[in-house]
């Protein structure tokens, strides 16, 4: 098979099917138990280095100090 | 500061750059080499100014604070672009309406409209992701960017591929290919300094003191990848000599063009949209003083943007020689595109849920949000146009051009100035802007002028479309193109005047940019006094 071809089916096939599944995978992945936390941390990173060497404060369950009225509203 | 290495680098490269002009094989390299070497030699004696004789400090604690002298110049570099592309802009486009101001043979439409694209695509749009990006990055790894003086490198190195790009336009250099229109050594030059500055950018994720790596950053390295990529690939090419100007494409026919429009569309895709999403993903919380409303759909935005954009490319060739399976697979990945896209959008808009008073009592907020909706809107069109019936009526017509600039002005240069006025009081250290209130100008006159710009471009599209496809009873075409030229002559002074409305609104941000930058405060109302209504005092 010319080299082409061969490639173009194996774009169509397997690698399609990869990335696919790879996709599905970050998707499952975001809605993960425990997820929402993680993420209302990552979240707040913008709000805790304006100063270089300035340490994020935060509670001993891993959330940052500084929290914010409309996440709160959220977990509600 | 010592610059040794460098002061003997800039001048070997200035002695080339002569050596060039000398043994050129043609007449645009030789004037080329020539800009090259004034440019280089011009460095190497302002670095040779700058020699420090001072003994070097043996114990010198390195620099803790974050390197923002780069950001500071490259927010300068984006104003000065932005200015410098929009003026063109209103230049080229009284070149259609009024033809006689086509002065041969340098600023000849042909040659004046590449200078437009390229100075606010990669001069003013370029200037604006490498500065924030390099802002971003650092304050969101709680780490100092990488590679010491690398910063400067890439920022000057991607000055000097503007200037060779755009002296290259006007003196006639060109490869043909849009928005890819540098010759093969402004291309090579470009890749150096984009792996410079992957390796900055990435260096400093990969040196990060906070552990998760912020969603601002991922588009920005996703942007820069891609970038990478798709500038290499359509740039392969066979220069006829290298001493010569001349290159021809390693790709022939049906190949070459969806190469082109595999670049075109994800330089659309990459440059102006992941890297402007970074921005608003970093710029608009800080702003309004809370996180992105749902981090997690911020990273399934992501990701099927990622996924989705490479394959939209085709679209830019429906009714081609390129097979219809391929034409197909871009439409049908175009109208996919548009569910991420609104995704991201919300995400954005929702951020300022609970504080959606800021929309009224801060400009900035208020231009930010204005640069999301038209990405809405313009994400919206951009899969409406790209299926094949509707296609068939815009393309080619100025429809194609009205929707590429409320994308570009609307949502590109709103969230630029909008992270512009965040950026310039934080990083010169003032209390506030210069003025509010002419920021609140600048609002209204940019996006009058965009509204201005993308209504008359919609009817003038549509005529267009409508008049070259009007057929008489018996099968004949109804106008002669030259016809449909000279119907677009209303059309094309009225956008001429909503682009010199958004020329007016940048020429009032430089203003306000300068006088912040020289610590003057205007004495003015608060717009908080003006905006409150007496129906809510209570």
């Amino acid at each position: 098979m010319e080299t082409y071809t061969a490639m173009r089916h194996f774009a169509d096939s397997w690698a399609l099917l990869g990335m696919t599944l790879f996709f599905l995978g970050v998707v499952a992945f975001v809605f993960r138990p425990g997820a929402k936390t993680a993420a209302n941390q990552a979240a707040s990173i913008p709000f805790n280095h304006d100063v270089i060497g300035s340490t994020p404060e935060r509670h001993a369950g891993g959330n940052p100090q500084h929290t914010f009225p409309h996440a709160a509203r959220k977990e509600d | 500061m010592k610059y040794t290495v460098e002061t003997i680098l800039l001048g070997i490269g200035a002695f080339l750059a002569l050596v060039g002009a000398g043994f050129a094989e043609d007449r645009f390299f030789a004037a080329h080499m020539w800009v090259l070497f004034f440019a280089l030699f011009g460095g190497t004696i302002v670095l040779m100014r700058r020699v420090d004789f001072r003994p070097a400090f043996a114990g010198q604690a390195p620099r803790q604070e974050y390197f923002d002298e780069v950001v500071k110049y490259g927010v300068i570099a984006t104003v000065f672009w932005g200015v410098v592309g929009f003026l063109v802009g209103v230049v080229v486009a009284l070149q259609l309406a009024f033809p006689d101001l086509n002065i041969e043979p340098w600023f000849n439409f042909g040659r004046v409209r590449p200078l437009h694209t390229s100075a606010v695509i990669f001069a003013f749009g370029g200037n604006a992701l490498i500065a924030t990006s390099l802002y971003v990055v650092q304050r969101t790894s709680r780490a100092r960017l990488f590679g010491g003086n690398l910063g400067w490198f890439v920022f000057w190195g991607y000055q000097l591929f503007i200037v060779l790009a755009a002296t290259g336009y006007l003196l006639g250099i060109t490869q043909g290919r849009e928005y890819a229109e540098p010759e093969w050594y402004v291309d090579l030059w470009l890749t150096i300094v984009w792996v410079a500055y992957l390796v900055a950018f990435l260096g400093t994720i990969l040196v990060r003191k906070e552990p998760h790596i912020y969603v601002a950053n991922w588009f920005y390295l996703a942007f820069i990848v891609t970038i990478a990529m798709l500038h290499i690939v359509n740039n392969l090419a066979v220069p006829v000599s290298f001493l010569g100007s001349k290159s021809y494409s390693a790709f022939a026919g049906v190949q070459d063009a969806l190469t082109q429009w595999w670049y075109g569309h994800n330089a659309v895709g990459f440059f102006l949209t992941a890297g402007f999403l970074a921005m608003m993903y970093y710029f608009i919380p800080k702003q309004v003083n809370r996180p992105v409303y749902s981090y997690r759909l911020s990273i399934i935005h992501f990701w099927s943007l990622i996924f989705m954009y490479i394959w939209a490319g085709p679209h830019h060739l429906h009714y081609t020689a390129l097979p219809d399976w391929a034409q197909t697979l871009g439409m049908v990945f175009s109208v996919m595109l548009w569910m991420p896209s609104w995704g991201g959008m919300i995400n954005g808009l929702m951020t300022l849920s609970g504080a959606w008073d800021k929309v009224r009592t801060d400009p900035i907020v208020r231009m930010m949000v204005m640069a999301v909706a038209f990405y809405g809107m313009a994400t919206f069109e951009g899969p409406m146009m790209s299926i094949k019936a509707v296609n068939s009526l815009s393309h080619y017509t100025d429809w194609t051009i009205g929707h590429v600039h409320s994308g570009a002005l609307g949502w590109n240069g709103l969230i630029t100035f909008g992270a512009i006025y965040y950026l310039v009081p934080k990083l010169w250290n003032r209390e506030r802007l210069y003025s509010l209130r002419m920021v609140n100008w600048h609002f209204w006159l940019a996006t009058l002028g965009i509204v201005v710009y993308a209504a008359t471009m919609w009817v003038a599209g549509i005529q267009q479309g409508l008049m070259w496809r009007e057929y008489d009873d018996q099968g004949f075409l109804v106008y002669s193109f030259a016809e449909s030229v000279a119907a677009m002559f209303p059309y094309y002074v009225m956008r001429a005047a909503g682009g010199a409305l958004f020329l007016a609104g940048a020429l009032i941000m430089a203003f306000n940019v300068t006088m912040t930058i020289l610590g003057r405060v205007r004495d003015e109302a608060s717009i908080l006094d003006a905006a409150a209504l007496p129906a809510a005092a209570e």
